[in-house]
């Protein structure tokens, strides 16, 4: 492809076929334009990267850079701002929404492509599809007023009988807490996390798969033995997508973690994410600089923790599409 | 598949390796079933709270800020959504679909496109509410326009989060016209631009309009962006100019206030905005299974 469009525009530039100067003018300027358009977005980013951290300068000036991250003290009323409770949280959420989210989504996706009746494939593939399409906002409000009643029940009786386990035993269940958050990140990830994964085992060569089945494997044994193992590196990637998203999603844990600013001892103790602190104090936030301050630094943080992820996550899905298929990452389309 | 059964030529299947595969793979279909649960819960219990809450006054009058009387209703979030998401719309599809002509007509494999293109999945990453925050920073910190809360401040920050899905999806659609038919144009005689305008992007349109609308789509139901952007206001707001009124935020704030009547408008808002956005990726569906390219 590439070669060809090198000769294509060479044989544009060819004297014979050159039109006047007048009528190349439109075509530079539609070139210059659009260059400009997309050195706007590196521009863009780098000024939004700046300013950030102009505005969170303050806070990490008070507290330091890792007393801010590390410091387990968020306490509005006396103008302490350690982030720790914060970023424990972010992590337990994610950690919980992986641990639901990611093996069902392969298991989908594995169902899909390989198993289903083909007339099934298209509908469920919507089906899955539309997890995504429901706003953030309306899984929070279910989350309130539907999971975490209905759930308290079988929470508490989980953290009964398994009252020996650390973390997860013999513990009072709030009504919000961080398992209810992770089990609505779950939900959230599961379309993208399964949609990539579909996609980077649509690259599975049919060969390795009849080679598989040629060989008198059943079914599974073909899924084990030539599916998983090619697309290992392209699943990684699309659960650290996943886990991306899990970071940085707002409005649902927020309406479901319960907003206090401490480390629970428990699955089933409230706790606070990053981003929900900074969605549910930053408007009342406008008149204290310093309190401002740490919500732009704990955005901070978190735009930089998922920057780490997403980048190491595209890594794996590139890789994992062996070559071919790279031009065509999966990020379009079908994330959206 | 085989004329001959598979069974002449190799050993059967034992026992235990077909049970275990009768059981992965009865497991794979159960988590699948799994996976659709909460889309139907959702849906469900949407539907049936929210439709208890509709009415015409419901639709027609705006929310009142009252805690004990009469609520209101939700007409100015349905305009603000539909108003702010229509500037965002503006904003991102023309400067996304230029981005994506760069990368496709112009840029290609050069090291400067390359850059672009992994910024713009940067950008696909970001958290929503950290676009709020920029966005807060550069236009109400630094005093743009008045320095208060504003629509056309919502809007840009929707348009941000827009902007990557935009350029993405189109970047996909226009590596899908034909390369010929860009050779065939220039081997005429056609100037770039006139191939631009008059071949690739009408044969790409309609994935382009998919892309485009699963944005909107996604733009619709973000609250994060809109909280300290646009903001929420009492009364009608039916000016991008001043504080503005969205459907995200309203189900956000009434959830939070936890009143029995808060509550229910939150439910028929959530309904409404649900039928919105599932309409929207609906017909974006549609149109891109009628698309020749894909």
């Amino acid at each position: 492809m590439a070669a060809s469009a090198t000769t294509v525009s060479r044989s544009g530039d060819h004297p014979g076929l050159r039109g006047s100067p007048l009528s190349r003018l439109p075509d530079r300027a539609l070139r210059i334009a659009l260059t400009v358009l997309a050195a706007g977005i590196l521009a863009l980013i780098a000024f939004f990267f700046i300013r950030l951290y102009v505005e969170a300068r303050p806070a990490f000036t008070k507290f330091g850079v890792l007393g801010f991250t590390f410091d387990n003290n968020w306490d509005v009323s006396r103008n302490v701002f350690g982030a720790l409770p914060l970023v424990v949280g972010t992590l337990i959420t994610s950690a919980v929404a992986l641990i639901i989210g990611v093996p069902v989504a392969i298991a989908a996706a594995l169902f899909v492509t390989e198993l289903c009746p083909t007339r099934a494939r298209g509908p469920l593939t919507v089906m899955l599809d539309l997890l995504a399409a429901v706003p953030s906002v309306v899984y929070g409000l279910w989350g309130v007023f539907v999971l975490i009643p209905k759930l308290k029940p079988a929470e508490q009786w989980v953290t009964d009988t398994l009252h020996f386990i650390p973390f997860i035993g013999g513990a009072a269940v709030a009504g919000p807490n961080y398992f209810i958050g992770g089990l609505i990140l779950a939900i959230m990830i599961l379309p993208i996390v399964s949609a990539i994964t579909r996609e980077v085992m649509a690259t599975v060569p049919s060969d390795h798969k009849e080679a598989a089945l040629a060989l008198g494997a059943t079914r599974w044994e073909m899924i084990r033995t030539a599916f998983l193992p090619y697309s290992r590196a392209g699943i990684t990637g699309a659960a650290m997508l996943g886990l991306g998203r899990a970071i940085g999603e707002t409005i649902a844990v927020t309406l479901v973690i319960g907003n206090a600013p401490q480390i629970g001892k428990h699955l089933f103790d409230q706790g606070y994410t990053l981003a929900a602190v900074i969605a549910n104090e930053f408007g009342e936030a406008a008149n204290n600089p310093v309190h401002r301050a740490a919500l732009i630094a704990a955005g901070l943080v978190l735009f930089v923790l998922t920057l780490l992820v997403n980048a190491a996550a595209r890594a794996f899905v590139v890789r994992g599409q062996h070559g071919d298929r790279a031009a065509a990452e999966p990020t379009g389309v079908a994330v959206a | 598949m085989s004329a001959v059964p598979a069974s002449t030529v190799l050993h059967p299947v034992s026992k235990r390796r077909k049970r275990k595969d009768v059981i992965m793979r009865a497991s794979l279909a159960a988590a699948t079933a799994l996976a659709l649960v909460p889309l139907v819960l959702v849906l469900w219990y949407v539907a049936g709270r929210g439709i208890g809450a509709w009415s015409w006054h419901f639709f027609s009058t705006d929310p009142t800020g009252s805690f004990l009387g009469d609520p209101g209703g939700i007409r100015s979030a349905i305009v603000g959504t539909i108003m702010m998401v229509a500037l965002a719309t503006v904003i991102s599809v023309p400067i996304g679909i230029g981005v994506a002509l760069y990368l496709t007509e112009y840029g290609k494999e050069s090291w400067f496109a390359k850059a672009v293109r992994y910024f713009v999945d940067v950008m696909t990453g970001v958290p929503s509410i950290v676009f709020g925050l920029f966005i807060y920073i550069v236009l109400i910190l630094g005093g743009f326009g008045g320095g208060g809360y504003a629509g056309w401040k919502g809007s840009i920050a929707l348009a941000l989060l827009m902007l990557p899905v935009v350029t993405r999806s189109a970047e996909v659609v226009l590596l899908l016209v034909p390369q010929t038919l860009r050779e065939s144009a220039l081997a005429l005689g056609s100037p770039r631009w006139r191939l631009i305008a008059k071949v690739v992007l009408p044969t790409a349109l309609p994935g382009l309009v998919t892309g485009s609308l699963l944005a909107v789509a996604r733009a619709a139901g973000e609250t994060a962006p809109l909280l300290f952007t646009a903001a929420i206001v009492n009364g009608t707001s039916f000016n991008l100019g001043q504080r503005m009124n969205s459907l995200p935020v309203q189900i956000f704030t009434d959830v939070g206030q936890a009143q029995d009547r808060l509550v229910a408008r939150a439910w028929g808002a959530a309904l409404t905005l649900v039928i919105l956005v599932l309409l929207l990726t609906l017909i974006a569906r549609y149109m891109s299974r009628r698309s020749r390219l894909t």
